[in-house]
């Protein structure tokens, strides 16, 4: 799993003396690891021999889970995430929970545990087939 | 003299980072786990985007603050919050009801301000709004849980809504610096959103079996001028103490 993969990864640019510009967007304003993504990518940079190169945090437009690609959906799933569901319920329904596959073993016959989990960006679901709980990774866009 | 812009950011984010302080309470205390991670991730959104208002705000400043200095070294009165957000978290319904008034509005403010000719507020309410959505969601379905459940969570919910429905009414309400953004197109009009609200909270509170309150309370204001209950000097006393005692630290 990449950053780019993410989405979190915009745009990488070398200008005209040469430094290289790597452009994050942060996924959740207060998600913790925006700060240790930004450390490592310019790390990265620096361990690849750009040492003038710099990261640059773009805010707009806000980062949204359909920039995550195929492969990060396929990698997120072998690593028993279900990734985001493409066309979730109407968000300001209540009581109304998107119908999730399992990363174990597809079946759609799964429950929502809870709302939130380890991380702002997933919630716990169960599988009622395989009985496996797994992380589901939230649907983030703006409706409307 | 501070510009408006300036002072309607720091008081948008001292919002979110009182309100995002008192779920942060919450940990170890909460009656199961999932609950917890859901007020602690609810306080990690709000406190995120405190700090991209304060960066703002620090930035229009233009006078060598950061971040952290507007947030660990500003006593009771320069704060400017809403006085609803500073109460104690009291019980789960008092907090859970809380959540839902103030979800209710920001979830239609932020998205009011993703149309604000500043692209920097534009920005930030376009993160905001997406994490709102999430906020409505799980604390209005937590009204309607305790509301309409056992007579001793239908008792704590009624309890909650005579103790802070009073405090609602100040966040509908404009100051002279919020006037000047609106006429310029920087911010919205809160009090344009009130009926949307209320809608949508009259008819939470119809599924959860809550009676409106018949008679309108008169509303408690005074956060905004810096004039706050008791019970924000002992939240901040406790927040900024570590930034106090060791200034200009960073993790």
């Amino acid at each position: 799993m990449t950053v780019a993969d993410l989405g979190i990864l915009r745009d990488v640019t070398v200008d005209a003396d040469g430094t290289v510009i790597a452009t994050l967007t942060p996924t959740y304003s207060g998600c913790p690891a925006t700060a240790m993504i930004e450390a490592m990518v310019a790390s990265a940079l620096r361990e690849a021999g750009y040492t003038t190169a710099r990261v640059e945090t773009r805010l707009s437009p806000a980062w949204t889970t359909d920039w995550i690609t195929e492969e990060g959906r396929d990698k997120l799933r072998d690593y028993g995430i279900a990734p985001p569901v493409a066309h979730s319920p109407d968000p300001d329904a209540l009581f109304a929970e998107p119908r999730v596959a399992c990363p174990r073993c597809e079946s759609t016959a799964t429950e929502q545990l809870a709302a939130f989990g380890s991380t702002p960006c997933k919630a716990q679901y169960r599988c009622t087939q395989c009985h496996e709980p797994f992380d589901y990774f939230k649907c983030h866009r703006q409706f409307g | 003299m501070a510009s408006a812009l300036y002072n309607t950011l720091v008081a948008w984010a001292d919002d979110q980072l009182v309100l995002g302080h008192r779920l942060s309470e919450w940990t170890g205390k909460a009656h199961v786990l999932e609950e917890e991670l859901a007020l602690a991730n609810m306080g990690l959104d709000l406190i995120g985007q405190a700090r991209n208002l304060y960066q703002y705000a620090a930035e229009v400043e233009n006078g060598g603050r950061s971040e952290d200095d507007l947030a660990y070294l500003r006593g009771e009165r320069e704060y400017r919050n809403l006085l609803m957000l500073e109460r104690p978290n009291t019980d789960f319904a008092h907090t859970m009801l809380r959540q839902f008034y103030y979800a209710a509005f920001m979830q239609r403010f932020w998205e009011a301000l993703t149309g604000s000719r500043d692209e920097r507020l534009a920005a930030i309410a376009a993160k905001a709004v997406v994490e709102l959505q999430y906020h409505r969601r799980h604390s209005a379905e937590w009204v309607i849980r305790l509301g309409d459940g056992t007579a001793e969570s239908a008792a704590r919910m009624a309890d909650a809504v005579d103790t802070l429905h009073r405090y609602t009414g100040e966040m509908f309400d404009t100051n002279a610096d919020l006037q000047a953004l609106i006429d310029d197109g920087i911010a919205t009009d809160p009090a344009a959103l009130r009926a949307e609200w209320e809608a949508d909270v009259r008819s939470v509170f119809e599924r959860a079996t809550i009676a409106w309150p018949d008679q309108e309370p008169p509303i408690q204001r005074g956060g905004r001028n810096g004039i706050h209950t008791e019970f924000l000097g002992l939240l901040l006393a406790e927040m900024q103490s570590l930034h106090r005692a060791h200034p200009g630290q960073t993790w």
